[in-house]
This record gives structure tokens, C-alpha cells and sequence, in this order.
């Protein structure tokens, strides 16, 4: 089936994005000395990394890519799988973190300017030793979760980047930031106890843990049982997701943190367990009807609750949070429908929110900057003052509001589509949830940009004073790469389209990584134990 | 499909609900280090549920080790404990750091309540000499004057808010002693 000497060059991408940023965490840990040996290494890691997984996307199209860890075949040993879809999010979060990376740089050399003490404490927040080892270990987990095959691998790849992204939450140990980390840590680590208790309920009942098999053992089980497990992982991913009633702790924890940390948190963190519930719902479990009318309503109480507490808000970062939250609905809403088009939809949103969400939360760390403050009454005249500033909000802006003809459109037209398509009363409800939330957020973003850029310029803001190159480019980097997205809408909603196709018919995906004892993965773990080749 | 003998023990299966309980009540707790022993409790109830997944304990599974007729136990769900406690470990570790900076800062390590409670909780002071009905109580003083005074309380209790929150941000720790 697959011409092992063709494509060995392309197996060996797929570990890369989870070991060279390990590599290179370590390395730069042991370079702490030399910070630009430091940057060096991080850059050049995460760079090497977005092209390995650019590579994915092109290899992947040809059927899953499936590496055996340590030799071992899949039941036995652990997996991993890049598939279309896990090499389109693995794909995009290295552009992402690879921007926010170039834009701590920036941020530490302009801020390093201003406060020439130099005693490794570049801006007054960020550490730089730790930083970078840190950061890489995050970009690490989050590719780990993305690629794994293995249920419980993948609990080892959220803890990954749970543990770095603490670190990063807290980072500079000031009052604010542990009172929001210790909120974050304990809501987080007991969303993981919560995915590791359902992990051994799952291995309970069916004896396996790698998704490929329980693609084929889950369907066989009991199904009350089954609902059951599947109540638990997306009670799990649903903290994760910040999901409706489990999203409080998101708007609270994020907006402390500093603006690189926070950007590369809300494109990123929340669209693992994202990716999480997606995975799980089309790959492990058959569709049930009532788990897909909960998802739906929780999705439309996300949307607009969400939003709502944006429109509440008065400081530009906790009313970016809850959009982020609000935005969760419509990812929620494609992958509840259970459709082909809907999971599309839903992987086309994915996509095209984290680069959104990321590159606001970059621009509104410029807008600190440049007026010293994120609050909206202390903020104003930007336009005047900072006119490139004001394109690099707006252009994010009115995607993320879904203005037309940018891909935030295109992804809410797909869900309504798919959603008028379904035509049951709940969907209806949603597609009705979901324009007047895109509404809600187009009046929220244009309420942050009538104060900030447009209202009189406080006394106190510098008139004078040019926005550091080393922030603006990676941030118009990132729009770019948004603006982008709209270009190439059409063969990146198709390959949504194929990604979707495969992840839902469970075939393609189990057929690669353990074809039933034909070339690979012969036999049963138990027997392979038992005749005395296991591990 | 494989069926496994998998009857559990039921003191393993009751140690679970006790330290799961236990876990629970702890982590409502408004001190870090309850909450931590709440998760520590949590994380081994969880880990003991694992074991019983793996089905009854047999003979070690070493190959070789033991006759063929005998059932070896499952090592897989072991070797999932072993991970998870170490993550456990690392993560408790990492909470304990942030309980002893809480502490460092505070003089107690009690998670305080999120910025929008907060803010919800001042309006609602701020708005409270609406609803009370002054009128009931014989004070002596005018309804002004008791709004004046419900107000300076208000503006007190955000005083000393704020006098404690500089407090926390002025301890700027040392260069050499922030979390590594």
C-alpha cells in the first residue's frame, strides 16, 4: 500500500515538530548565558519547525502520515499521525508561535532600551533565561497534542504544555499574575485529572488506549457506557475549550500575563482542546444525537455569553478574552451539526481564529505600548497618533467581526450554510446565535475602536513617540498571514473539506496506523506480550 | 474483541471514592496548600483507578519470568501511573512554588476572588443605599447623611484594596529570587 523507500524522507517529518522544539528548549536552557545564542536557537527551532509541518500538509493529502515511536507498531507502541488535519493545525500554530516568538524579541530589545539595567530581566517582566526554554517546551506539547495517536499520549501533551504555559502565566512572580495562575493551574491540572480519570474508565472498558483501535472497540461497547465516556472527555476538553458554563477561568487568568504570552495562549491553548473535542467526536465515537443537541446548546449559550461579557468590558484585553470564549461557540457549533460540511466549517474556523485572535492580542500589546495603558477611558486619539497602529487593529478587527471579504466571513457563511442545511430547530436557533453574536463582537471591537483611536487623546500619552520595528513587523507578519487565509479561502476550505471527509468516515485514519494485522502492527498487544516480543 | 478479566477488588474501588471525595472537599478550600492536597489526593484516586483498569494483579510481567499457564498483569496501565505521577509530582511542585510566593507577598496563601467578581461586588456596594430602606431605622441623622457615610464606607473598603494591592506590587522580588 505505501512504497516504505518513497516516503521515508516524509515519516521523518512528523516528529520533528514536537523534538526539535524539545531539542532546542534544552539547548537554550543550557545557553542561558548568551541570549543571543538563545534567540538564535529559538528561532531558528520553530522555524524549522513550521517548514516540517508545511511539508505535513503537503504529504498528508496523500493519506495520514503514521510513525511507529521506538520501532514499536502501533497497538504496542505509541503513534503518531499526522493526518490532514493534524498537520493544517500543527501548520498554522508554528506561523503563529514562530510570530510571537519574533515579537518577544522585539519587545524585549524595545523595551530593553528604556531600561538599560541589564540584569537578564529584559522589559521589567519577562526573564529572558527561562523564556525561551520555556516557550519552546509549549510549542513542543502543543505539537505533541496535535500529532499523537494515543489517548494518553495525548494527556502527556497537554500537561506538556500546561506546566510551560503556568510558567509563562507567572512569569516575573508579581502579585496579579500568581493571584490569575493560581486560578489557571488549579482549574487546568483539574480538567487533566478529569481527561485521566476518563482515560482509565476508557481503558477499562475496552483495553486500549491508541485511537486507531478504539475507533473500532468504542462503537462495540456498551452504549450507556460509552456516553458516559464520552460526557467525561468533553467535560475535560470543555475546561480546556473554555466551553460555556467551564470558561470563567479564561477572561480572569489570560489578561495578566504579558502581551506576547497572552497572544500565543488565546490563539493556541483553548484550540488544543478544540482540536481535542473535534478528534474525539468524529474519530472515537459514532454521532449520538443527544451529545450533538447538548454540544449545540452549549455552543449557542458560549456564543452569546461570551459576548455579552465583551460588550460589558471596558479594558481592550478582557474584552479580546471574551471574545475568545464567544468564538469557542462557533468552532462547537460546526463539530456539533456531525456533518461533513459542519466539522469543514469548524476546521476552516480553527484555522482562520488563531491567527485572528493571536494578532489582536499582538496589536493590543502595541496599543500598550504606544498609549500605556489597555484600558478604553485611558486610551484615545491612536488613530492620529499612530496611524499604522490603527490599520494593524482594524484589518484583525473587522476579521474577527466577520466583515466581508475576509476568511472570518467565510467561515461563519460556511457554519450558517451547513447549520440551515441541518434545519432542526436547534440549528436554527444557532444560525440565528451565531449572526447576532458576529453583530454583538462587530459592536464590541468598534466600541474599543471609537474609544481608543478615535476619542480625545489623553494628556498623558507621549505625542511623539515611533512604534519599535521589531513589534510592528511580526505583527503585520501575522495579518498578513490572516489576509492570506482569505486568499487561498477556496483550496484551504477544500482541503477543511478533505480533512473533514477523512476524520469522519474513521477508515482512512485507523486503516493507516493499524490495518487489522495485514504489514503492520500484527497481532494484539496481549498476544504479542504473551508470545514474548512485548515491551 | 478481547474480554478481559477485569472483576476489581472492591477495597481498591472504595479507596478510589475516599480519595476522590477527600480530593473534592479539599479543593474547595480557599488556601493553595488545602487545594494542593485536594489535587494531590484527586490525582491518586485517579491513578489507583487506573490500576484497577488494568485488571487483578497476576505475576510480574517479565517474560520468562513465569509459567505459561500463570496470567501476567498488565503493565501498560502501570506504566501510565508511573507517567502520571511524575507529572503530578512536577505540577504539585510548581504549585507549591506558587503558594510560597502568595505567601511571600500576602502573609497568606488564600486565592483571592477574580477580577470581575470583585468588580461586581463594588458595584453592588456602591448601589446598595438604593435598595436599603433607610426610612425603617431612627438614626437621628438625615437619609443624606447616611448615604454619605454607606458611601465613604465604599470608598474605604477600595482604599484599602488598593493600598494592599501597592503593597503586593511594590514587594518586587529580587532579580535573583523570581520563580526559575
Amino acid at each position: 500500500m505505501i512504497d516504505t523507500a518513497a516516503l521515508w524522507s516524509v515519516q521523518t517529518l512528523v516528529p520533528l515538530p514536537v523534538l526539535v522544539p524539545l531539542f532546542a528548549a534544552g539547548l537554550t536552557l543550557a545557553l542561558h548565558r548568551y541570549a543571543n545564542v538563545q534567540r538564535i536557537v529559538s528561532v531558528a527551532a520553530l522555524s524549522i519547525t513550521t517548514a516540517a509541518s508545511a511539508g505535513l500538509i503537503w504529504a498528508a493529502d496523500n493519506g495520514p502520515v503514521v510513525v511507529d515511536v521506538g520501532g514499536w507498531a502501533a497497538p504496542v507502541g505509541i503513534a503518531l499521525v499526522a493526518d490532514r488535519l493534524s498537520a493544517l493545525m500543527v501548520t498554522v500554530s508554528g506561523v503563529v508561535l514562530l510570530c510571537v516568538l519574533l515579537y518577544s524579541l522585539g519587545q524585549g530589545i524595545a523595551e530593553g532600551e528604556d531600561d538599560p539595567a541589564g540584569d537578564g530581566r529584559v522589559g521589567g517582566t519577562i526573564p529572558v533565561a527561562i523564556f525561551h526554554p520555556t516557550y519552546l517546551v509549549l510549542a513542543a506539547g502543543v505539537a505533541n497534542a496535535f500529532l499523537t495517536g494515543d489517548l494518553f499520549n495525548l494527556y502527556v501533551g497537554f500537561e506538556i504544555l500546561l506546566a510551560a504555559s503556568s510558567v509563562l502565566l507567572t512569569l516575573g512572580g508579581t502579585a496579579e499574575r500568581v493571584r490569575a495562575g493560581s486560578v489557571y493551574i488549579v482549574v487546568t491540572v483539574m480538567s487533566s485529572l478529569l481527561f485521566l480519570t476518563a482515560i482509565a474508565l476508557i481503558y477499562g472498558a475496552t483495553g486500549t488506549v491508541n485511537m486507531a483501535q478504539l475507533a473500532e472497540r468504542l462503537p462495540e461497547i456498551d452504549p450507556t457506557v460509552r456516553v458516559a465516556l464520552q460526557a467525561l472527555l468533553l467535560l475535560a476538553f470543555g475546561i480546556k475549550a473554555a466551553i460555556f458554563p467551564l470558561a470563567a477561568w479564561l477572561p480572569d487568568s489570560y489578561p495578566t500575563a504579558p502581551a506576547p504570552v497572552t497572544a500565543v495562549f488565546a490563539g493556541l491553548l483553548t484550540k488544543v482542546g478544540v482540536y481535542a473535542i473535534l478528534r474525539t467526536q468524529t474519530l472515537l465515537f459514532p454521532s449520538s444525537a443527544a451529545v450533538d443537541q447538548v454540544l449545540m446548546a452549549l455552543a449557542l449559550a458560549t456564543m452569546l455569553i461570551g459576548i455579552l461579557g465583551a460588550v460589558a468590558q471596558n479594558d481592550v484585553k478582557r474584552l479580546l478574552s471574551f471574545t475568545l470564549v464567544s468564538h469557542i461557540g462557533y468552532m462547537i457549533f460546526g463539530v456539533a451539526l456531525a456533518s461533513e460540511g459542519g466539522t469543514a466549517a469548524a476546521i476552516f474556523y480553527v484555522v482562520h481564529h488563531i491567527s485572528v485572535q493571536t494578532a489582536l492580542f499582538l496589536v493590543v500589546g502595541l496599543v500598550e505600548w504606544r498609549g500605556g495603558s489597555t484600558s478604553l477611558d485611558r486610551l484615545g486619539g491612536l488613530a492620529r497618533l499612530a496611524p499604522v497602529l490603527a490599520i494593524l487593529f482594524f484589518v484583525p478587527a473587522m476579521n474577527l467581526a466577520g466583515i466581508p471579504p475576509f476568511s472570518g466571513f467565510l467561515g461563519k457563511v460556511g457554519l450558517i450554510t451547513e447549520g440551515v442545511r441541518d434545519g432542526s430547530g436547534l440549528a436554527w436557533a444557532l444560525v440565528v446565535g451565531s449572526v447576532a453574536t458576529s453583530l454583538l463582537t462587530l459592536y464590541a471591537v468598534v466600541k474599543a475602536w471609537n474609544k481608543a483611536f478615535w476619542q480625545d487623546a489623553p494628556s498623558d500619552i507621549v505625542p511623539d513617540r515611533a512604534l519599535p520595528r521589531g513589534l510592528v513587523l511580526p505583527t503585520g507578519a501575522l495579518i498578513a498571514f490572516g489576509l492570506a487565509l482569505t486568499v487561498v479561502a477556496g483550496p484551504l476550505y477544500g482541503y477543511a473539506e478533505r480533512a473533514a471527509r477523512t476524520s469522519m468516515d474513521g477508515f482512512t485514519y485507523v486503516n493507516a496506523v493499524y490495518p487489522g494485522g495485514a504489514e503492520r502492527g500484527q497481532g494484539e498487544s496481549v498476544e504479542v506480550s504473551e508470545e514474548g516480543e512485548g515491551s | 474483541m478481547i474480554v478481559l478479566e477485569n472483576t476489581p477488588s472492591l477495597v481498591l474501588v472504595l479507596a478510589v471514592g475516599v480519595l476522590c471525595g477527600a480530593g473534592v472537599y479539599l479543593l474547595l478550600e480557599r488556601p493553595l496548600t488545602r487545594v494542593l492536597l485536594g489535587i494531590i489526593l484527586l490525582s491518586n484516586g485517579a491513578n489507583l483507578m487506573l490500576l484497577v483498569a488494568g485488571g487483578r494483579a497476576g505475576a510480574s510481567p517479565i517474560v520468562g519470568n513465569a509459567p505459561p499457564t500463570v496470567r501476567m498483569s498488565d503493565p501498560l496501565a502501570q506504566a501510565m501511573i508511573l507517567t502520571a505521577i511524575v507529572i503530578t509530582l512536577a505540577l504539585s511542585a510548581f504549585i507549591l512554588a506558587m503558594a510560597y510566593r502568595s505567601w511571600q507577598l500576602h502573609g497568606h496563601d488564600e486565592v483571592a476572588d477574580d477580577v470581575e467578581d470583585r468588580r461586581v461586588a463594588r458595584q453592588a456596594a456602591v448601589n446598595e443605599p438604593a435598595f436599603v430602606d433607610t426610612d425603617a431605622a431612627e438614626t437621628g441623622e438625615t437619609l443624606d447623611e447616611e448615604a454619605a457615610g454607606l458611601y465613604d464606607e465604599v470608598l474605604e473598603r477600595a482604599e484599602r484594596e488598593r493600598v494592599e494591592r501597592e503593597r503586593g506590587d511594590g514587594d518586587e522580588p529580587e532579580p535573583g529570587e523570581g520563580p526559575r
